[in-house]
C-alpha cells in the first residue's frame, strides 16, 4: 500500500491511528490476517521440526539445532520434552491463533460491514480492542517459547494433572502459566469480537437487507459468533480454575496424587471435570473454525459456478442444526475416560446426528456445480479442494463418533488424520480461498493467478500426502504424541510411511512460500483491481476500490434481492447486483 | 541424512524461485489480467481435477496394498471380533460415500467448466431431492448407531462369575499389574501409603505399621530441625507446613486402622508384576485402573481395549482374550510376537516408552505362572528383612 494513494481519504490521520490503532474494520481485518499468517508460519515450522523427529528419530539435524538451540536439541537431536512442547504450541497456534482469530477475525471484520451494507462495525473501539487483545495474547504465546523450562507441553488440550504440576513435566512451569495468560486474553478478544459481530449483523443491515437476503458468509459468521459467545466463557472458567489449582492450592481438578516422592495435599478434585469444561468449548470450537470456512466457500462456489447456491434455506438450516448439535456432543472426546457407558451411548447418538446436516451441505455444494458454468479462479480451486477435504475428513468422523469403534482408535494417529483433514485442512483451504477471492477488496490489487494455482495443487497434494496415509498408522494402533515409534517392534512396518509423510510436510511448507511471495509482492506491485473482478452480486463489490471511511462515498446502498441471482434468465449479464431493483413480477430468492 | 535434507531444501528453494520467475514473466506477457481465466486455462484446470481424482484413488489403493495388511491386527478378544465387524460395515459405507461424492463432483467439474458460449442454468433448490439426501444418510446412520450401541454394550458387559480381578497401576513411566491373589479380591490401596517398599500404596496391617513408624520418625526429625531454624523466618514456616502435612497423613492412616477392618488384609496375598503380565485365554479379565500422578491410558490394540487411568478415581474395563500368544505367533509367522499394553494419554517426557508385554496363556500355563509369583506380603517382608513379623502381627 502506498501512502500517496490513500492520502486523499486519510489526510487527517496519523500513521499510528491509520495502521496501528485503527478502528476501521478493513484495516483491522488486514491486521488479523497478517498476524494470523505470522503465527501460522511459526506453527508450520514447528510441525516440520517434529515431523523430522518422527521420521528420523535419534538422528541429528543442523536445522533442528538451528531453531531449537543446544539446550533443546543438542547435536540436532530433539529433546523429548521439546517434542511435546512443539506439538502443544503447534496445536494451540493452529486451532486458536490461525483458524479462530486468523480466519474469523479477518473475514468477519472485512465482510460483515461490507456485505450487510454498513459503514463500519457497531463499535470500532471494541473492534480495535479485540485485535489488540489478540495481538497481546500472540506476543505472550511467542514469549512463552523462550522461557527456561520450556513452553507448555501437556498437549493443546492441557489436561491436568499433567499441566497443573511442574513436577510432572518442565513445560508445566512458567511456560504453562504464560499459556494460560495468553489464552485468557485470547478468549477476551474472541468474545469482544464476537459480541461486536452479532450486534452489527442484527442492527446495522442496510435497507432491504432482510435476514433471508443475507449472503451465507454472514449467516455463518453470525452463528459462529453466537457459538463462540456461548462456549468460550466455559473455557475461560476452565482456565481460571486451572490457574487456581496451579497457583493457589485449590483442588478443582486434583486429588490423590503422589509425585516426585511426595504425596500432595490435593483432595476431592477430578481431572475429568476439566475435560468436560474443556470440551464444552472444545467441540463447538471445531464449528467456530468450520462454519466460517463453509460460509466463505458457499459464497465463492456460487460466484464462480455462476449459479445460485443450491438450497439456500437448507444451507441456513444446516448451519443452525450444526450449531445446536455442536453443544451436545462434547462427550465423544471422552468415551474412554471411564464415564458412564450410558452417557457414551447418548453422545454417540448426538454426534452421528451431526453427519446429517453436514451431508446436506456437501450435497448442496456438489449440486451447485450441476449445470454450472464454472470458472476456475484460484479461490474456486481452493473451494473445490475444500469440498474434497470436507468429504474425506468428515467420513472418518463416523468411525470416531461410534463409541465402540473409538475404543480402538481413540488418541491414535487416526484421530490426528481425521481432524487435520476435516477441520485443519478444510478450514485452511477455505481461508486461502477467501484470501484469493477478497484480496482485491483488501489491497486494491490482484494476486497472480498462476502462482495461486501452483500454490493450490502443491498444498492439496502434499496435504493429502501427509494426512491420508496417517489414518493407517492410527488403525495399526500407533498413538499420537509419541516422541518416537521405534520402541515398539509392532510399529516398525511404518518407518517408511513416516518418512513419506515428513517429505510431504516439507513440500507443503515450501509451497507456502509461493503464497507469501505472491501475497506481499502483489500487495504492492500486483495489477490494479477492477471494482468487481469476479462479477459477484454482493455489496462489497459496489464500494470503491480505494478504501474510504464509511465504505460508500454517498448514501448507503439499498438492497432489493438475495445474493445469488447468478445466470438468472432474462438478465443481460450472468450476475445481478443486490442493489438492482426487482422488475415487475420478478420473484426474489429461491423459487 | 542431514546432508540429504539440506540438499532437498536447496533444491526446493531453487525450484520456487524459478516458478516465481516464470510466472512473473508470463503474467507480464499475458497483459496482466488476473481477474478472468482464459478458456484454455479454464479447460486445463478442469481436467487437472481428473488427474487429481485418478491420483487420489491411486494413492488410496497403493496405501491399502502397502500397509493395509498391517492395520487393525487380528482381534484377540471376544468383543474385539464384534468391533471388527462394525469396522467392516463402516468401511463399506465410507468407501461408497467417498467414491460416489468424489466421482460426481469431478464429473460435474469436467462437464460444466466454462467454455465459449456456455451458460449456467438458474436452479435454486429442489425439495424432493433434498428430502432424499436427508433421509438416506439418516437411515444409514440409524443402522450404524444401532449396531454401534450393541457393540458398545458388549464392551461394557457385566462381570463374569469366574472373572480374574486385576489392577493396572500407572505412573510416570511404567505399569504395574496387581493380581487379586487367592481370595480373588483386590485389597484396598491409598496414595498416603506409598513409599519405597509399597509403591502401590496397598493397605495391610504391616503397611499401616510401617507408615506410622516412618511418619512418626519423620515428624520427630522435623521437630528437631525446627529448633535450629531462626524464629518467624521462611524456613520455620516451611518446616511447620511439612510437619502439618505429615500429621494430616498420619491421621488419615490411623483412620484406615479404625475404619477398614474387613478390607485391611485383602491386599496381603495380592501379587504385583512389572514388565510382563500373563492372562489366561477364554476367561474374562476384569481390570480396575488407577494412576499415581497424571492421567495415563491403558491401550491394548490387539484386544480392542482402552481405558484412561485417572488419579483420584478408579476406572474399569473387561474383556475375554480369545487367542493365546503362542497361537498368535504361529498365525503371524512372527516368533517374537507379543501383545502389548501401551500408554495412550500424554503423560510426560517418556510417554513414548511406557509399555508392558502381555502374554495370553492357556489356563494351565497361567495357573502355573501365577503360582510362581510371590505375594505382596512375602515380598514386603523379604524387603524389610523380617521373616517372623508376619506371624507376630497375626498374633496381635
Amino acid at each position: 500500500m502506498s501512502n500517496t494513494a490513500h492520502a486523499a481519504d486519510h489526510h487527517h490521520e496519523t500513521f499510528i491511528s491509520k495502521y496501528v490503532f485503527s478502528q476501521d474494520h478493513k484495516m483491522i481485518a488486514k491486521q488479523f490476517l497478517v498476524t494470523g499468517m505470522f503465527m501460522a508460519t511459526i506453527g508450520m515450522i514447528m510441525s516440520i521440526l517434529f515431523r523430522i523427529q518422527i521420521a528420523w528419530p535419534g538422528e541429528g539435524f543442523a536445522i533442528v539445532n538451528f531453531f531449537l538451540g543446544d539446550k533443546w536439541a543438542p547435536e540436532g537431536i530433539m529433546d523429548p520434552n521439546m517434542y511435546l512442547a512443539l506439538g502443544t504450541i503447534h496445536g494451540t497456534i493452529m486451532v486458536f491463533f490461525l483458524l479462530t482469530a486468523g480466519l474469523s477475525g479477518t473475514f468477519a471484520n472485512l465482510l460483515i460491514p461490507y456485505q450487510i451494507g454498513a459503514r463500519d462495525m457497531a463499535s470500532g473501539f471494541m473492534n480495535m480492542l479485540s485485535y489488540w487483545l489478540f495481538a497481546a495474547s500472540s506476543v505472550i504465546m511467542v514469549i512463552s517459547l523462550f522461557v527456561e523450562s520450556g513452553p507448555a507441553s501437556a498437549g493443546w488440550t492441557v489436561y491436568p494433572p499433567l499441566s497443573a504440576l511442574p513436577q510432572a513435566m518442565p513445560g508445566s512451569g512458567l511456560g504453562m502459566t504464560l499459556w494460560l495468560v495468553s489464552m485468557t486474553l485470547f478468549i477476551a478478544s474472541s468474545m469482544i469480537g464476537g459480541l461486536n459481530y452479532i450486534v452489527t449483523i442484527v442492527n446495522l443491515r442496510t435497507t432491504g437487507m432482510k435476514m433471508t437476503r443475507l449472503p451465507l458468509t454472514i449467516w455463518a459468521l453470525l452463528v459462529t459468533a453466537i457459538i463462540g459467545l456461548l462456549s468460550f466463557p466455559v473455557l475461560l472458567s476452565a482456565a481460571l480454575l486451572l490457574l487456581f489449582d496451579r497457583s493457589f492450592g485449590t483442588s478443582f481438578y486434583l486429588s490423590d496424587i503422589f509425585i516426585a516422592g511426595e504425596a500432595l495435599d490435593y483432595n476431592g478434585g477430578s481431572p475429568i471435570l476439566f475435560e468436560h469444561l474443556f470440551w464444552f468449548l472444545g467441540h463447538p470450537e471445531v464449528y467456530i473454525i468450520l462454519l466460517p470456512a463453509l460460509g466463505l466457500t458457499s459464497e465463492i462456489i456460487a460466484t464462480n459456478a455462476r449459479k445460485p447456491i443450491f438450497g439456500y434455506k437448507a444451507m441456513i438450516g444446516s448451519i443452525l442444526a450444526i450449531a445446536f448439535l455442536s453443544f451436545i456432543v462434547w462427550g465423544h472426546h471422552m468415551f474412554v475416560t471411564g464415564m458412564d457407558p450410558f452417557l457414551g451411548s447418548v453422545f454417540t447418538f448426538t454426534t452421528l446426528l451431526i453427519a446429517i446436516p453436514s451431508a446436506v451441505k456437501v450435497f448442496n455444494y456438489i449440486t451447485t456445480l450441476y449445470k454450472a458454468n464454472i470458472q476456475f479462479t484460484p479461490a474456486m480451486m481452493f473451494s473445490i479442494g475444500m469440498i474434497s477435504t470436507f468429504i474425506s475428513g468428515g467420513l472418518t468422523g463416523i468411525i470416531l463418533a461410534d463409541s465402540a469403534l473409538d475404543i480402538t482408535v481413540h488418541d491414535t494417529y487416526f484421530v490426528v488424520a481425521h481432524f487435520h483433514i476435516v477441520m485443519g485442512f478444510s478450514a485452511v483451504n477455505a481461508m486461502f480461498a477467501g484470501v484469493y477471492h477478497w484480496f482485491p477488496k483488501m489491497y486494491g490489487r490482484m494476486l497472480n493467478q498462476k502462482m495461486g494455482i501452483a500454490h493450490f495443487w502443491l498444498t492439496l497434494i502434499s496435504g493429502y500426502g501427509v494426512f491420508f496415509p496417517m489414518h493407517f498408522l492410527g488403525l495399526a494402533g500407533v498413538p499420537r504424541r509419541y516422541y518416537t515409534n521405534s520402541e515398539f517392534p509392532l510399529f516398525d512396518t511404518f518407518i517408511d510411511m513416516n518418512v513419506l509423510m515428513t517429505v510431504f510436510a516439507i513440500i507443503a511448507g515450501f509451497a507456502q512460500f509461493i503464497f507469501f511471495f505472491n501475497f506481499f509482492y502483489s500487495m504492492r506491485r500486483g495489477p490494479k483491481a477492477p471494482q468487481n473482478p469476479w462479477r459477484a452480486n454482493t455489496l462489497e463489490w459496489t464500494t470503491p476500490v480505494e478504501h474510504i471511511h464509511g465504505n460508500w462515498p454517498g448514501e448507503l446502498p439499498v438492497v432489493h434481492r438475495w445474493a445469488y441471482d447468478y445466470s438468472k434468465p432474462g438478465k443481460p449479464e450472468d450476475f445481478v447486483l443486490q442493489t438492482v431493483p426487482l422488475e415487475d413480477g420478478e420473484v426474489d430468492g429461491e423459487h | 541424512m542431514g546432508f540429504l535434507l539440506g540438499f532437498a531444501t536447496l533444491l526446493g528453494v531453487i525450484l520456487i524461485v524459478q516458478i516465481i520467475r516464470v510466472f512473473e514473466l508470463t503474467s507480464k506477457l499475458s497483459g496482466n489480467d488476473q481477474s478472468t481465466v482464459s478458456w484454455k486455462d479454464n479447460r486445463n484446470r478442469a481436467f487437472s481435477w481428473l488427474l487429481f481424482l485418478i491420483g487420489y484413488f491411486a494413492l488410496f489403493i497403493w496405501v491399502v496394498l502397502r500397509w493395509g495388511p498391517h492395520v487393525l491386527p487380528e482381534a484377540a478378544s471376544v468383543h474385539g471380533e464384534s468391533i471388527d465387524f462394525l469396522f467392516d460395515l463402516n468401511w463399506i459405507i465410507i468407501i461408497v460415500a467417498f467414491t460416489i461424492t468424489h466421482v460426481v463432483f469431478v464429473a460435474f467439474v469436467l462437464k460444466y467448466y466454462a467454455r465459449p458460449g456456455s451458460k449456467a442454468e438458474f436452479i435454486t433448490h429442489n425439495n424432493k431431492l433434498e428430502m432424499v439426501w436427508t433421509v438416506v444418510p439418516a437411515s444409514v446412520l440409524a443402522v450404524i448407531i444401532i449396531y454401534g450401541l450393541k457393540t458398545w454394550d458388549e464392551f461394557n458387559g457385566d462381570v463374569a462369575e469366574d472373572a480374574i480381578n486385576i489392577e493396572l497401576y500407572a505412573k510416570q513411566f511404567d505399569w504395574t499389574a496387581r493380581y487379586a491373589g487367592s481370595d480373588n479380591q483386590l485389597g484396598k490401596a491409598n496414595f498416603n501409603f506409598i513409599n519405597t517398599v509399597n509403591p502401590l500404596g496397598l493397605v495391610t496391617e504391616a503397611t499401616i505399621d510401617i507408615r506410622i513408624e516412618e511418619l512418626n520418625s519423620q515428624i520427630a526429625e522435623l521437630n528437631e530441625e525446627l529448633k535450629h531454624v531462626p524464629k518467624d523466618g521462611l524456613k520455620e514456616k516451611e518446616k511447620l507446613a511439612s510437619i502439618h502435612h505429615k500429621e494430616t497423613q498420619l491421621a488419615k492412616i490411623h483412620a484406615f486402622r479404625r475404619n477398614n477392618e474387613l478390607a485391611k488384609n485383602a491386599a496381603k496375598d495380592d501379587k504385583l508384576v512389572k514388565v510382563e503380565m500373563h492372562i489366561p485365554v477364554g476367561r474374562q479379565v476384569n481390570i480396575q485402573m488407577r494412576s499415581q500422578d497424571v492421567i495415563h491410558s491403558a491401550f491394548m490394540p490387539h484386544f480392542r481395549a482402552q481405558m484412561n487411568c485417572v488419579p483420584g478415581m478408579i476406572t474399569r474395563m473387561r474383556f475375554i482374550p480369545s487367542i493365546t500368544t503362542a497361537e498368535m505367533r504361529k498365525k503371524t509367522g512372527n516368533p517374537e510376537f507379543d501383545y502389548i499394553l501401551l500408554c495412550n494419554k500424554i503423560c510426560g517426557a517418556a510417554h513414548y516408552n511406557m509399555q508392558m508385554n502381555i502374554v495370553v496363556d492357556t489356563p494351565e500355563d497361567y495357573e502355573k505362572w501365577i503360582a510362581e509369583q510371590g505375594t505382596f506380603n512375602s515380598k514386603l517382608m523379604a524387603a524389610l528383612g523380617i521373616t517372623e513379623m508376619d506371624n507376630k502381627l497375626a498374633l496381635k
